[in-house]
């Protein structure tokens, strides 16, 4: 039921997203708007580099005593009279969710929204069971509508215009007057507000994520900044949160302290709109609130991460300033990715939870510039991590023949000084002897990808080692 | 020690690059150790390893780092004209051998004694300006492993607006990639031309005719970019001003022809 991925095609996927005027349009607020707010925030909080130590030695122990959290968590979730359902696979969560659905006889299932119903293709299997599955954080909406998947983790829409919305919502919502006015940003969120006001009056489920779960009250927390999500865990029967292993935290506090990182790493916010914390359903005396409140603890690989070179990554609280900042992922957008997780992030997730068969290309599709992890509110090393999943590639030999090919030749000049000296002596001589005229290349052998649109600069001449030879 | 405190004994890690494509980074890197007081010292070399590495091919990253140690053991530092191949041996080297106890000390202590050179000559050396003269505008592109591996931002800044006759302006989004990143330039060419093609915007927005960056392999990556985009704007490394050495063509210009 999961997506399928077209990671494999990613340079494909990326050439198609160079080539779209539109897209490319809309990246520009990414390259710029992001950055800028981030950056803003960031210079305004004397603490915010110690905040993020800080943040990301809580993540780190949490990720140390993982068991002994769940087992809190859960315990604390069934004081508050909640239930919390346990999946090994993204097959188990989705199946325990539709089972939950099915009993109440749901007919409508609202969702905030979250990135794990994504990984996990909530929608479809809600679907496939006869259920209609409604996203109501706009972006979400919207991409719902065209039957896309996020761009970006935090902004899925950001790929799209107002255009282009404006026309989805014309296709989508007959039942109003086709002649209305529709230009102005504000109308389109008016229309969507209105129209989803009706689907969250009519559901009989919410489904939310969550940012954190706090294992001392076993509470989850969701922060959003358009109320969405307070109406989908409030107004049906039943709420069910679906969160990943390693979004616990210890306490209350800790959840404080990371979200003073949070919301400013990723929109540079102080803090989202809001910040909801639900715990249990509705108890007796409360005027609103579920009746139900059910959480699926997924582990979809997580766990086989702790203890791996890539534990760092279960510290990631889903920001997105890594792929705010990356240039790869300013020139092609999310959906060249191929898979649910975009950006630098997604270069290291993504071939944890699909296989590096067919992740592969991610982690390789990186400059290495480390703006990702400079940004990073709990201090990922996304760089190292995505060479680890080269190392992992060079060991199974799943790099491409002429790339190893390449870097064998290349090693065994390398590792040998004396033939080194000699034979690069000899090849920029010649090398330098065709291309003094123009200084340049316009095309080399085996170096297309660079010379197709940048000339290779000629070399000067002799090797520094051999006129340093002569000058001594 | 006073021997190593006034004319200390720097081995030349001069970079595959520079060796093979442009040696004048080279002689300017001398001349600028040689004024700062250094003996300096070329022990024979290939590279750092960096594309081994970066390739996820750890044996053969480890076999040239050990090489690269041992041509090396016997100077005081080791000082590099490239922020990317110092990043190498002062970040990761320690990192590929830390989990071989027999050298992890050793690439610990080698790496202590490595430095990019601008960073070099104004942190250890304490040079504070130096004798040169360029007449032009230049702008200057942080390269990526030299500013977040190596925090080096102010030094090239300080040490240039000491340079006779050059007025720096700062290039927009000076510290974003160019879109070199080694072999992906190869392997992802249509990104990595995309990226170089917002730099060469930022690059020709600020007027300047010298783009000035401290690794040649982002230096030959955006000269390429704008000799194919018929830009009139000349590629240097930031060596070659501060030595006073812009006698040569500039990276990707004909040879023979001067500026």
């Amino acid at each position: 039921m999961t997506h399928v991925a077209t990671t494999p095609q990613f340079k494909q996927n990326a050439h198609e997203a160079l080539g779209d005027v539109q897209l490319q349009q809309a990246l520009g607020n990414v390259r710029t708007g992001f950055i800028d707010k981030r950056a803003k925030a960031a210079a305004k909080l004397p603490e915010f580099e110690a905040l993020r130590d800080s943040a990301r030695d809580i993540k780190n122990h949490v990720l140390q005593h993982l068991d002994l959290y769940v087992e809190a968590y859960e315990a604390k979730v069934k004081a508050s009279g909640g239930h919390v359902h346990f999946a090994r696979t993204a097959a188990e969560a989705n199946a325990r969710i539709v089972e939950i659905c099915k009993a109440r006889g749901a007919k409508t299932v609202t969702k905030g929204k979250s990135m794990i119903s994504e990984e996990i293709n909530l929608n479809a299997a809600i679907e496939a069971a006869g259920m209609a599955a409604v996203e109501t954080d706009l972006g979400e909406y919207i991409i719902q509508l065209r039957g896309e998947t996020p761009s970006h983790i935090i902004a899925p829409a950001v790929h799209l215009n107002a255009t282009q919305v404006e026309a989805d919502f014309r296709r989508v919502h007959t039942h109003l007057d086709a002649a209305r006015d529709l230009s102005q940003p504000t109308q389109l969120l008016t229309e969507a507000r209105s129209v989803l006001r009706q689907k969250f009056l009519s559901a009989d489920v919410g489904v939310t994520g969550a940012n954190f779960l706090i294992a001392e009250t076993g509470t989850s927390i969701i922060v959003t900044n358009e109320g969405n999500g307070d109406l989908t865990q409030i107004l049906p029967k039943v709420h069910i949160v679906i969160a990943s292993l390693e979004k616990l935290v210890p306490t209350m506090e800790d959840a404080a302290q990371i979200l003073r990182v949070l919301a400013r790493s990723a929109t540079g916010q102080e803090l989202t709109v809001y910040t909801t914390l639900s715990t249990g359903p509705r108890r007796a005396g409360d005027v609103d609130g579920p009746e139900e409140y059910h959480v699926i603890l997924l582990d979809n690989g997580r766990s086989n991460m702790l203890g791996s070179e890539f534990e760092d990554m279960l510290r990631c609280i889903r920001c997105g300033a890594c792929m705010n900042h990356c240039p790869v992922y300013h020139a092609v957008g999310g959906h060249a990715y191929g898979w649910v997780y975009p950006g630098p992030m997604g270069a290291v997730l993504t071939p944890t939870l699909i296989g590096v068969e067919q992740g592969g290309h991610l982690p390789n599709a990186s400059t290495f510039c480390g703006r990702c992890e400079s940004v990073c509110p709990v201090r990922i090393p996304l760089p190292r991590l995505m060479r680890h999943w080269r190392e992992r590639e060079f060991e199974r030999h799943l790099s491409p023949v002429l790339v190893r090919g390449g870097l064998g030749l290349w090693a065994f000049f390398a590792k040998r000084p004396m033939l080194y000296r000699f034979s690069t002596g000899l090849a920029m001589r010649a090398m330098s002897l065709i291309g003094r005229a123009k200084g340049r290349f316009g095309w080399a052998p085996m170096a297309s990808g660079w010379t197709k649109t940048r000339d290779l600069p000629a070399p000067q001449g002799a090797t520094f080692q051999s006129q340093w030879k002569n000058r001594k | 020690m006073t021997v190593v405190e006034n004319r200390p004994r720097v081995g030349l890690f001069v970079t595959c690059l520079v060796d093979l494509m442009r040696p004048s980074i080279g002689f300017a890197a001398v001349k600028l150790l040689e004024d700062a007081g250094c003996e300096v010292v070329v022990p024979s070399q290939t590279c750092c390893g960096q594309p081994a590495f970066n390739s996820g091919d750890k044996a053969t990253s480890r076999d040239i780092a050990t090489q690269v140690m041992n041509a090396f053991a016997e100077v005081d530092y080791v000082v590099t004209p490239s922020g990317s191949c110092g990043g190498t041996l002062i970040k990761h080297y320690p990192e590929m051998f830390a989990d071989d106890p027999n050298m992890a000390g050793k690439a610990r202590a080698f790496a202590a004694k490595c430095f990019e050179l601008i960073s070099f000559l104004t942190d250890v050396r304490g040079v504070s300006a130096v004798k040169s003269r360029y007449n032009g505008t230049a702008t200057y592109h942080d390269s990526c492993s030299g500013l977040r591996e190596l925090n080096i931002h102010d030094q090239p800044r300080k040490l240039l607006g000491t340079v006779e006759g050059l007025s720096l302006t700062e290039l927009p989004d000076h510290d974003v990639c160019c879109g070199f990143g080694g072999t992906f330039a190869v392997k992802y060419g249509e990104i990595s031309n995309a990226i170089v093609e917002e730099k060469t915007k930022n690059i020709v927005s600020t007027g300047a005719h010298l783009l000035l960056a401290g690794d040649l392999g982002c230096l030959m990556n955006m000269a390429g970019k704008l000799s194919r985009q018929g830009s009139n704007v000349q590629v240097r490394h930031v060596a070659e001003v501060l030595a006073g050495m812009t006698d040569l063509p500039p990276i990707g210009a004909p040879q023979g022809a001067v500026k």
